[in-house]
């Protein structure tokens, strides 16, 4: 499969700071990737030059194999963009606007039809000022994919929205993929990127300090999955030393790390066996948001180095 | 520069103002309350009393100061005795926009005494003839009376007093007649000023340019679309002022083909200025106050309620490098004077520093950071 963005080296200084240090990753035509990092990281600066919006200092990036920055005109035509907080003409209704770019943009998409997709043909003749915030947001949308775009740049689409404003946008997402467009995501929530993304960068400082699918990460990153059981912190003393578990107590409970398959059942029937008190067990396993979290975090603390993943 | 994205973004501008009722108010309203106001406090129209100036070439004779008296006590004349020479008199008369006068010529006094006709002559305009009608009333009513009672004690004596009448200065304009293109050249400085630095900054803001950045319209496109609905709404204001000042102040204008290049190149430079104030400041405060620093100065200097021609001569001089004054000065030329070859002056002073000022927006002004 042909890589949609290509970025190599890309560095981007400000004076003497890096906001963006170096870092190289590939989107697949297709594809959602999902672009992660804390407040700060570098995360908007490379989405908009990416996007053509702002000058590289060094380093190699292909976008549909374009530059960006020199073949702007031509990329624009080609991809959508729908920026962090919106905004709009506020007295201008959502079909004129649709009907300005379309004209601007030399294309025939039908409003409404396009509406429909994002699931705002209801508020057509609804001018922007009068729209709540999911749909703004939508209103962006359905102008982002007024051009037909190959690929379009969501840069947190569903910030600030209530829980049902931000499931619509995620339909519309996959519905993006399903189309075949490739989708550039950056968000805020990991949940949002590990249920609806590819692939996944996370950036950090200027860098990427992990990459990959959601799994992948999790499974290089997190720590293993684990039995936490309620009962007697003795049980863990038990298992050590009847099973060879590496079993801690952790906030008062019991954690028991699961190696294997089969590792549940046999640490609750040694639980059984043992006769120590317990009330109920859980079994656990770090999301993406828990591998984010340490990630950032020992990051912050310099205690990891940063390792550039391909 | 496409056509299709200019007219597409044509549309967009109109139905955002059409949807502003403030801007709607300040576009077809503001200018009849502007003109009316400036109209009613300048014009002496509809006072109780007409004001008579009176040139006296009998140099303060008893005669002559006793007939100006009684014509003051008759009330309906309110008498102002002027120092200029009875040649200027019709002129001065005109440029003041005074709509009555009256010459006592010399050796009134002397010739009252020695029965010899004199004749006193009184300017008057034909435009404001209920005016006309009271000086004329009051002059002979007061004259027959001194030909009567103070001169002419026995009877059968012809009357010494006469008088002939003659115009106020047909060619000189009153004040009514500079404020239409004053104010039309105002509401051509200010209507894009105000909003175009205004947009400049708040579309920046906001991450409006950025939005369109990703769209094939160009910043010349887009700025020219701009251009092109200020000269449609100068028009319309144009045209609205001028219907006010000739329907409710009698106004004099010319209505020329030559009124149209400034209609045209007037918005054409003040919405690149706009833009490159706007463009020039870092936040909407900034570019508030760069562009009031820029409007101000202009709005009260450049002939828009006052003639430069009644300024000091230093503020003169300054107002010459106001482009606004170049605007107004052209328009008072095609309008008043039909002096084409000083409108094609200022025409072409305009025209120059609007192509600079637009090349200029448009380097500066930038849709995407570096």
């Amino acid at each position: 499969m042909s890589a949609a963005i290509e970025v190599d080296g890309l560095v981007k200084r400000y004076g003497p700071l890096a906001a963006v240090d170096g870092i190289r990753f590939s989107v697949r035509t297709g594809t959602v990737f999902s672009f992660l990092g804390p407040n700060g990281a570098g995360k908007t600066t490379t989405t908009e030059i990416l996007e053509g919006l702002r000058r590289r200092t060094e380093g190699e990036v292909a976008v549909l194999g374009l530059d960006p920055w020199t073949q702007g005109r031509e990329l624009h035509q080609r991809i959508g963009v729908i920026p962090q907080d919106f905004r709009f003409f506020d007295k201008i209704t959502a079909k004129e606007a649709i009907e300005y770019y379309r004209t601007l943009f030399g294309t025939k998409v039908d409003p409404r039809g396009l509406l429909e997709q994002v699931a705002l043909a209801d508020k057509i003749n609804a001018r922007y000022d009068t729209l709540s915030g999911g749909q703004k947001q939508k209103f962006g949308l359905a102008l982002a994919l007024t051009n037909d775009p190959e690929i379009c740049f969501l840069d947190e689409p569903t910030t600030g929205l209530d829980p049902q404003a931000r499931r619509a946008i995620w339909a519309v997402i996959r519905n993006l993929k399903r189309e075949g467009r490739t989708v550039f995501l950056t968000t805020h929530y990991l949940e949002e990127a590990e249920l609806l993304a590819d692939q996944v960068a996370i950036i950090d400082h200027g860098k990427i300090i992990a990459s990959g699918s959601p799994s992948e990460i999790i499974e290089a990153h997190g720590k293993p999955a684990r039995m936490v059981v309620e009962g007697s912190p003795a049980l863990a003393e038990y298992l050590r030393m009847n099973l060879g578990a590496a079993a801690i107590v952790e906030d008062g409970k019991v954690s028991v790390t699961l190696s294997n398959k089969g590792d549940a059942l046999k640490i609750l029937s040694a639980i059984e066996e043992s006769g120590l008190p317990w009330t109920s067990f859980t079994t656990t396993k770090d999301t993406l948001e828990d591998v984010f979290v340490r990630l950032v975090g020992q990051m912050d603390e310099g205690a990891l180095k940063s390792q550039e993943a391909s | 520069m496409k056509l299709r994205n200019i007219g597409a973004d044509f549309r967009i501008v109109s139905r955002t103002y059409f949807r502003n009722p403030v801007a709607l108010f300040f576009s077809l309203i503001f200018p009849i309350i502007l003109i009316s106001m400036f109209g009613l406090i300048f014009s002496a129209a509809g006072s109780g009393t007409v004001t008579l100036i009176v040139v006296n070439e009998d140099h303060h004779s008893p005669a002559s100061v006793a007939f100006l008296s009684a014509l003051n006590n008759t009330t309906v004349v309110s008498v102002q005795v002027v120092a200029v020479s009875a040649q200027n008199f019709s002129s001065y008369l005109g440029q003041n926009d005074y709509s009555t006068g009256l010459v006592i010529p010399a050796g009134f006094q002397n010739d009252l005494q020695n029965r010899t006709p004199v004749n006193l002559t009184v300017y008057t305009d034909p435009e404001d003839a209920s005016s006309a009608g009271i000086a004329l009333g009051a002059v002979q009513g007061v004259a027959s009376y001194f030909n009567l009672q103070a001169v002419c004690a026995q009877k059968s004596c012809p009357p010494v007093i006469g008088f002939t009448t003659a115009n106020v200065g047909s060619q000189v304009y009153k004040y009514i007649d500079y404020l239409i293109p004053g104010l039309i050249g105002f509401a051509i400085l200010t209507s894009p000023m105000f909003s175009m630095v205004d947009i400049a900054s708040s579309y920046r803001k906001d991450g409006i340019f950025r939005e369109l950045s990703l769209t094939p319209i160009t910043r010349a496109e887009w700025l020219t679309s701009r251009i092109l609905w200020y000269v449609a709404l100068t028009f319309v204001t144009a045209g609205i002022m001028i219907g006010a000042g000739v329907f409710l102040f009698n106004a004099h204008v010319t209505l020329t083909l030559g009124l149209i290049p400034f209609l045209l190149v007037g918005p054409f430079f003040f919405v690149s200025l706009g833009m490159l104030a706007g463009s020039a400041a870092k936040t909407p405060e900034s570019a508030a106050l760069i562009g009031n620093i820029i409007t101000f100065p202009m709005m009260f200097l450049s002939g828009t309620f006052f003639q430069v021609s009644s300024m000091p001569a230093g503020l003169q001089a300054f107002a010459r490098i106001l482009p606004l004054y170049y605007v107004i000065d052209g328009m008072n030329q095609v309008m008043l004077y039909s002096n084409t070859t000083r409108a094609f002056t200022d025409i072409l002073v305009v025209l120059v520093g609007s192509v600079v000022v637009f090349l200029a927006a448009i380097r500066l002004f930038k849709w995407r950071d570096e």
